[in-house]
């Protein structure tokens, strides 16, 4: 079981997954953006930063680096695809997933740990129950996930939102809990089949307890015990 | 050699960039001829304050520069300190005040963008930024513009770069009004084997130019922004203030510690103030060698650049390496591969002369360290400013002080929702404070820690000034900003190792602004002895004055402090009910120059707190040995506010209150407000209050068993009984409010 982590020009989070994997045991290794052989991985994340400096828009560069069009067969073969912030903006722009990102309200990043809810979902990357609430820090300035109310209404029904913003509690406020105003409070989504995950909270940032909490854990275990048939 | 000035239009050009006329004259002697322009606008570069340091050198000479953890002291792009088991710390602070009061976004990301690259030019990894701002007060338009501009510059250039940003402080005063200060810090990581200079050698080696296109932006910043004084046409200066391309930035990082990494230099410069001239310049003076560059092989931005534009642009996001000829392919396989353009522009030469030339003809032809080295020193005049006497003569004890507990509360949540005092978060919200997870500490506590990763150990960083004391007495006011930086980081658990400084002043030219830089300079020095912390890089910013006022003497200290055990680390909120309260220090009656003062009653005066250095560091050792001993709950120092504030944020960060009584026999107002230095709350264990007590009993220094951890309220016996949700709801929204224009300070100020 090996973890791919794709390096784009000013990606900034990359060596933060690479760390928080290897803290959890998992084998992990860079993908350079320029390769277009990902052969040897079983499972390809695309992490935080502002890839390509976000110019244009969010993701909107490095959807066309050239790993990206092996990234995207990869996903179309079932194989585990996970984005983290940016990573979840390039899966947008890309169609791997539904939606795309605004600015947030009130057009100013926002560095926060913040709760979140899981919800029912066909996503491989988590196995948490429902209503489990874990506090994970976001830190964007893009997140603020919007689509049709079609596409809205088809990713609740097919199980495919992971993630919400909550109260501490679990709930979510009548006016919507998300800090930057997104659709349904939506933190995280999957696509259809579930393999490919993007969310904007980065997990990676709360894997050791030494330096901050454990919340983050199971966004990365959970696929390698599911693939290894644990 | 082309010859496009004669000897009458040269004297005027001189003056015209900024030279005195014995400084244009020193150049003819030096030339030996008539300057060209190219040469002339080096010069006038070169030897500006900000560049020479012409009025500055000799005081910056009191400073202690060197200590046994000292690997590099002033001199290089930043200061580095061994920190342990071959892992060493880069770190400096740099102003960019002038371009962030013109254009706040883009001057305040380029400052973080160039203190960066001072970090990474010594082979360091940035691996974190801090920040020292002031403001005037967010009542008029322009000045939360100017805040919310360059708070939102700060952000977008680090948080881009993927450098967290941990901490910092802010002020609001009338004085910053007309000159708002942008501060920045960096602090870079690296292996001991891989300290790299900023110098050429070798003749027949090649200068390589890496990065960013060079255009006309920024031309002359150095001379006509950050040298001189602002007046009503500041605004048409806008084309003097550079852009930032973060992303570039971001790249160059990498490329330039690959390139470091793989030992493929001889020698590293970053291209900041004064651009290409400087950074050359410096390089090959280091070296002692000589410089032949080409301008016609720079990549240029734009059409029809002239020589003198390549030589002092200020273009953002360029790196000169010096490279052997045999390494070149593999230095710029490394660039291609980064996406970075990377053009030899010249050699290295053995003449000791600063050639430029534009194809075949020369254009400027110099000794080399003369740019460098051979700028004029002065003396300036100086002279104790008058309103001192007065100033410091005010006896607070003459206002009608609150006595009741009613008025006292009220005047604590007054002092509390201050801008001065109230929460930053508004402000760190904005950065990423945890990328490369090593943040330990977030902003909001006393100091930010950083682990060492692979190392049990951190550090702990804090900026500080309080320009007020400054302004009332800059000696008194210099050293307390060095002791308060110590004391943040001794209350996170860390031991002072190095500070860098930021010494923000009016014009030199001026003998009282003069007067109050050398004192200050007397001051930190004093402090830094005392505590035996040398000061290892810095930075001078002169001509902070608007409208022919100079602003508070401010001159800002960074410290870095090591944690040799990281998960001793120590935080300032209150942990557990029954926990006991303990105050390190001993109150005295000194409202003077108080945050209490300005805000309840609108008054700037009186003697700041008076300092006993020997006093404070005996209390700081004794807090870390409680630390070590694992006898402290938690620690907090008591500033701007005194120990009504420093309780009340212990509470508004716990969640949780306490009831205390203070022993002192001081007025209820001096009790609460009085801002003596030298004071830490420090919790503990009931079971380890006695050890604690005889610790510091042991250690001589003053202390009192105040009282209590719990509840929902805190109580302060006789003075002070107010629930901790009305402590933080006066405390809280402040920022916000204030920016969004719905709270005038005025109203602060009401009872």
């Amino acid at each position: 079981m090996r973890f791919g982590v794709v390096r784009f020009p000013g990606s900034n989070c990359e060596q933060d997954i690479v760390i928080a994997c290897r803290y959890l045991g998992i084998d992990v290794d860079y993908v350079w953006h320029g390769d277009t052989d990902i052969t040897g991985f079983d499972a390809i994340v695309l992490p935080g930063g502002f890839s390509y400096g976000d110019y244009i828009r969010t993701g909107a560069v490095a959807r066309f680096s050239p790993v990206m069009g092996e990234v995207v067969r990869f996903a179309e073969r079932g194989g585990p695809v996970l984005g983290v912030c940016n990573g979840f903006q390039i899966l947008t722009e890309a169609h791997m997933l539904p939606g795309a990102m605004l600015r947030n309200r009130g057009l100013k990043f926002i560095c926060e740990t913040v709760p979140l809810r899981l919800e029912r979902t066909v996503c491989q990357w988590v196995d948490l129950p429902e209503g489990t609430v874990v506090r994970i820090p976001i830190n964007h300035n893009e997140g603020n996930f919007t689509a049709d109310a079609e596409t809205l209404a088809r990713l609740d029904a097919n199980g495919q939102v992971v993630l919400s913003y909550c109260e501490p509690d679990g709930t979510r406020a009548p006016g919507g809990s998300a800090p930057n105003g997104s659709a349904n409070d939506i933190a995280g989504i999957c696509n259809e089949r579930g393999n490919v995950f993007g969310l904007m909270p980065h997990p990676e940032r709360v894997v050791d307890p030494e330096a901050s909490g454990t919340d983050g854990q199971p966004f990365l275990t959970t696929i390698v015990a599911r693939l290894a048939g644990v | 050699m082309r010859d496009d000035l004669t000897a009458e239009l040269a004297p005027q050009l001189a003056v015209e960039l900024g030279l005195k006329p014995a400084e244009y004259d020193k150049i003819v002697v030096i030339l030996g001829r008539t300057p060209t322009v190219t040469e002339l606008y080096m010069y006038s570069l070169m030897w500006s304050e900000h560049c020479s340091y012409k009025h500055s050198k000799k005081a910056l000479r009191m400073f202690p520069t060197t200590g046994p953890y000292v690997l590099q002291g002033p001199g290089e792009n930043a200061g580095v300190i061994s920190v342990g088991d071959g892992w060493a710390v880069a770190f400096k602070m740099e102003s960019h005040n002038h371009p962030s009061a013109i254009e706040p976004y883009q001057g305040a990301a380029t400052g973080v963008g160039g203190i960066i690259r001072d970090i990474f030019t010594m082979g360091a990894r940035p691996i974190a930024n801090l920040n020292s701002l002031r403001f005037g007060t967010l009542d008029k338009a322009r000045q939360r513009y100017l805040f919310e501009g360059s708070v939102a510059g700060i952000g977008g250039y680090g948080n881009c770069i993927g450098v967290p940003t941990v901490g910092g402080e802010v002020y609001f005063d009338a004085a910053y009004e007309g000159n708002c200060l942008i501060n920045a810090m960096a602090i870079g990581l690296m292996r001991e084997e891989n300290l790299t200079s900023a110098v050429a050698s070798g003749a027949g080696n090649l200068v390589l130019l890496i990065g960013s296109t060079t255009g006309r932006d920024g031309i002359g910043g150095a001379s006509t922004l950050a040298s001189q004084e602002f007046d009503e046409k500041a605004e048409d200066k806008r084309p003097s203030v550079q852009v930032g391309d973060p992303f570039e930035e971001k790249l160059l990082i990498e490329a330039c510690l690959e390139l470091l990494e793989a030992k493929l230099l001889v020698g590293l410069g970053d291209l900041g103030a004064a651009g290409l001239t400087s950074s050359a310049s410096e390089m090959a003076s280091r070296g002692e060698v000589g410089l032949d560059i080409d301008v016609s092989m720079i990549p240029a931005r734009e059409e029809g650049m002239k020589p003198f534009e390549f030589m002092v642009s200020e273009s953002q996001e360029r790196m000169l390496a010096v490279v052997t000829p045999e390494l070149l392919a593999s230095a710029q396989a490394i660039c291609t591969k980064w996406g970075l353009r990377s053009t030899v522009i010249g050699t290295v030469t053995d003449t000791r002369r600063f050639v430029v030339r534009e194809g075949d003809e020369i254009v400027a032809d110099m000794p080399a360290d003369t740019l460098a080295s051979d700028a004029p020193v002065y003396d300036p005049a100086m002279t104790r400013p008058a309103y001192l006497d007065e100033a410091q003569a005010f006896d607070p004890s003459t206002l009608p002080h609150p006595e009741t507990p009613a008025g006292l509360g009220s005047a604590l949540l007054r002092v509390l929702a201050s801008p001065n005092v109230c929460s930053r978060a508004w402000i760190y919200r904005q950065y990423d404070q945890q990328v490369l997870l090593n943040t330990l500490e977030r902003p909001g506590g006393d100091a930010a820690v950083i682990r060492i990763a692979g190392t049990k150990r951190a550090i702990a960083v804090s900026t500080d000034c309080n320009g007020r004391y400054c302004y009332l007495d800059p000696y008194v006011g210099a050293q307390i900003a060095f002791a308060e930086a110590a004391r943040n980081v001794a209350c996170a658990g860390g031991r002072p190792a190095a500070i860098t400084d930021c010494l923000n002043f009016g014009s030199p030219e001026k003998p009282e602004v003069f007067w109050a830089f050398h004192e200050s300079v007397r001051g930190m020095s004093d402090a830094c002895r005392a505590f035996e912390v040398p000061v290892i890089s810095g930075n001078v910013s002169f001509y902070n004055e608007s409208f022919g006022s100079p602003i508070y003497p401010t001159p800002t200290v960074g410290l870095v402090g090591v944690l040799q055990d990281a998960s001793k680390r120590m935080t300032m909120h209150f942990k557990n009910a029954g926990d006991v309260v303990v105050l390190l220090g001993e109150t005295a009656d000194e409202l003077g120059g108080s945050e209490y003062l300005s805000t309840v009653h609108g008054v700037i005066a009186g003697a700041p707190p008076a300092l006993d250095l020997e006093e404070e560091r005996a209390i700081h050792e004794a807090l870390l040995a409680a630390i070590e001993a694992g006898l402290v709950r938690s620690a907090h120092d008591c500033s701007e506010g005194g120990v009504a504030v420093a309780l009340a944020e212990c509470a508004i960060a716990g969640a949780l209150g306490a009831t205390v009584a203070l022993d002192d026999d001081l007025a209820p107002a001096s009790s609460l407000f009085s801002e003596t230095q030298g004071r830490i709350v420090v919790t503990c264990a009931e079971a380890d209050a006695e050890a604690l007590t005889d610790l510091f009993v042991s250690r001589g220094v003053a202390f009192s068993v105040i009282g209590e951890v719990g509840g929902d309220r805190l109580v302060i016996e006789e003075k002070i009984d107010t629930s901790i949700e009305e402590l933080e709801a006066a405390w809280k929204p402040t920022l916000e409010r204030l920016v969004r224009g719905e709270l005038q300070s005025e109203e602060l100020h009401e009872g």
